[in-house]
């Protein structure tokens, strides 16, 4: 058996896994955290595995079954799917631990093809494939969404469900023009045959118009955003903690995976209205979220809006087809998604110790939970990018990418985001730290709004919440100290495409 | 001998995926009906089904079976399209799940009614706030 071999066993363990749960339900209800927990915990191990695997042997690649890779359902992992896969494995089980203790059968099940899905767009070598496990996450998401108590989480799932299946299913179309244009749907073959068809063809830049459309969809950038806010906030704490951090994360990858892997930076090259429309797009984007997040009330809304604008940010920073400004994108995209999980966690803590949601309520938090408080003002930070937090080292190289290809109006870009996610950021640490003493809406300790669960349940869960939020923390700190250490790991991947 | 109609009939093909799509996607986007917004999801995603399959289509072909003559129908489109259809459904069944639960919780399927309600909501939770802040 060859480390190659495992490939498979990514996407199958947590697919055939999803089973478990709904069998443990029908003997013993309390075994189907037991039987979730194990199986995400193997996915873990199995991640590790390829990782390490990809790190002493470079990448690997497999088609399941021996058949030709043309036909066959390949399946490939480089230094950035290694991340992926690593960081969807670890996030998949920090936050089910956040979950109710109750948990049902179904949404044990949900969970695993929840990371199943995110798995399979990371490690999947096909266009088509692709598509199906956007389905697959796509569906687990919207049907965890609307686990959250209460009426607003079933409005908010549905109105998720139908963006991102529009968006899905335009991504398909997308495949469906590339596929008129050459014939093929394995993302190797594709990218010798989209340049035979012809950069600048009708049918290719129609194709990558619509995957970039559909995929931007999942990455929510303005103004096709407006499903995040909702359906974070509505989510039960475990999944926006999930979502958060994962959600536009993965999409983010299929965006370079197919930018760079299949249409490559000589279509860039070709047609440069793409490249524009895309800075244009993520300039936007980053303007339309930072002002929202600066109005939100939610805090839950606020980091929803947050990732609005850094999706922006990472979109300029795909567009520039600049090696060091995809680097600072790729490491703007792991950072991201490390804060913002462990930003979301932070807010189950703080939900669960006191009731507050709204940035009101956040006032004087440093008094009441200093642990929570100096965590989310680390968090916070590297949103906005202060070293030595991961976040600016991810910004760093983008605007140094951006002022090397001469991009000014992406240098630009990047210094106002800096500025936008000051203003939001330094709001939440604001309220936390400096508030007056004499505001009305001052952290009520009033143990949790939550009366079905028990006192003691919401304390461990906070206990739990703060433990992962402290975790996203130090990776916060440690890779931002060590980015170059994470730049160099996803170098071999960046050089061979531009 | 090539097929007088080719040309005709893929140019009908694509026609009705335009017309499909954006009858889909208008009706997704104007109707106010949860249940039609469903519904016009699955015209839009059928619309994309249709180009799919018409991408296979070859003049003169026939169904790619070994045992047949040849020239064969391009057989990747339809599977590829099979495969869809399945996500299409799975996704219909969560959407009318959370249809069903929605109109158990506000008795209706109109959107523009959901949101008067919430809004009434909204306001008199923050008109409840106000009260016990006053006293």
């Amino acid at each position: 058996m060859t480390p190659a071999d495992l490939l498979p066993l990514l996407v199958a363990l947590p697919l055939l896994a999803a089973v478990l749960p709904l069998l443990a339900a029908r003997v013993r209800r309390d075994l189907v955290r037991a039987v979730t927990v194990a199986a995400l915990l193997a996915q873990v191990a199995l991640a590790l595995a390829v990782a390490a695997f990809v790190a002493t042997d470079g990448p690997l690649a497999t088609v399941v079954g021996d058949i030709p890779a043309a036909f066959g359902i390949g399946l490939a992992v480089d230094e950035l799917s290694a991340v992926v896969v690593v960081l969807v494995a670890v996030v998949g089980v920090a936050a089910f631990a956040l979950a109710d203790p109750d948990t049902t059968g179904p949404e044990g099940s949900l969970w695993l093809l929840l990371v199943a899905g995110f798995t399979g767009v990371a490690v999947t070598a096909d266009v088509f494939n692709l598509y199906v496990f956007l389905e697959i996450s796509g569906l687990a998401a919207y049907a965890l969404v609307a686990t959250g108590r209460g009426v607003d989480a079933a409005f908010a799932a549905f109105k998720y469900l139908l963006v991102g299946t529009v968006g899905a299913t335009l991504y398909l179309l997308g495949v469906g023009y590339a596929f008129v244009a050459t014939g093929t749907l394995s993302m190797a073959d594709l990218a010798p045959a989209l340049a035979a068809a012809g950069y600048d063809s009708t049918l290719v830049v129609t194709a990558y118009a619509l995957i970039a459309v559909g995929l931007g969809v999942k990455l929510a950038l303005f103004p096709l955003h407006a499903w995040k806010p909702d359906a974070y906030a509505a989510a039960p704490g475990s999944v926006a903690v999930a979502l958060g951090a994962l959600g536009s994360t993965v999409a983010g990858y299929a965006l370079v995976r197919i930018t760079y892997g299949v249409f490559t930076a000589d279509f860039l090259a070709a047609v440069p209205e793409v490249q524009s429309l895309m800075v244009a797009a993520g300039a936007v984007s980053v303007a339309a979220g930072g002002v929202l997040a600066l109005r939100a009330t939610d805090v839950r809304r606020l980091l929803a809006y947050s990732s609005v604008s850094q999706f922006g940010l990472f979109a300029v920073g795909v567009a520039l087809a600049h090696p060091v400004a995809l680097t600072g994108a790729l490491v703007a995209l792991v950072g991201h998604a490390v804060a913002k999980g462990g930003l979301f966690a932070a807010t189950v803590a703080v939900e669960a110790r006191t009731g507050a949601r709204s940035v009101g309520e956040y006032a004087r938090l440093a008094a009441a939970l200093p642990v929570t408080a100096a965590v989310v003002a680390v968090l916070a930070a590297s949103l906005v990018g202060l070293p030595p937090t991961v976040g600016f080292a991810g910004k760093w190289y983008l605007a140094l990418g951006a002022v090397e290809t001469g991009a000014w109006v992406a240098a630009a870009v990047v210094v106002a985001s800096t500025l936008l996610s000051l203003g939001y950021a330094g709001r939440l640490v604001e309220r936390a730290y400096l508030a007056p003493e004499s505001t009305d809406d001052a952290v009520a300790t009033d143990g949790g709004a939550d009366a079905a669960v028990g006192p003691d349940a919401e304390a461990s869960r906070a206990t739990t919440a703060l433990a992962i939020a402290v975790a996203a923390a130090v990776v916060v700190l440690a890779v931002g100290v060590g980015a170059g250490a994470l730049a160099d790991w996803l170098a071999p991947v960046v050089e061979g495409w531009l | 001998m090539t097929d007088p109609l080719f040309g005709v009939g893929a140019w009908f093909a694509h026609a009705v995926f335009a017309v499909l799509v954006g009858v889909g996607l208008f009706v997704l986007v104007d109707d106010d009906n949860l249940v039609k917004k469903v519904i016009g999801l699955n015209i839009f995603q059928t619309g994309v089904f249709l180009f799919f399959v018409t991408s296979a289509y070859r003049a003169d072909g026939k169904a790619p079976l070994v045992t047949g003559p040849g020239p064969y129908v391009n057989p990747l489109p339809h599977v590829l399209i099979l495969t869809a259809i399945v996500v299409g459904v799975a996704v219909t069944a969560v959407a009318l799940a959370l249809v069903v639960r929605i109109y158990g919780e506000y008795g209706t399927l109109r959107e523009d009614v959901i949101r008067e309600v919430r809004a009434a909501e909204r306001e008199s939770a923050a008109a409840e706030a106000a009260e016990e802040g006053s006293r």
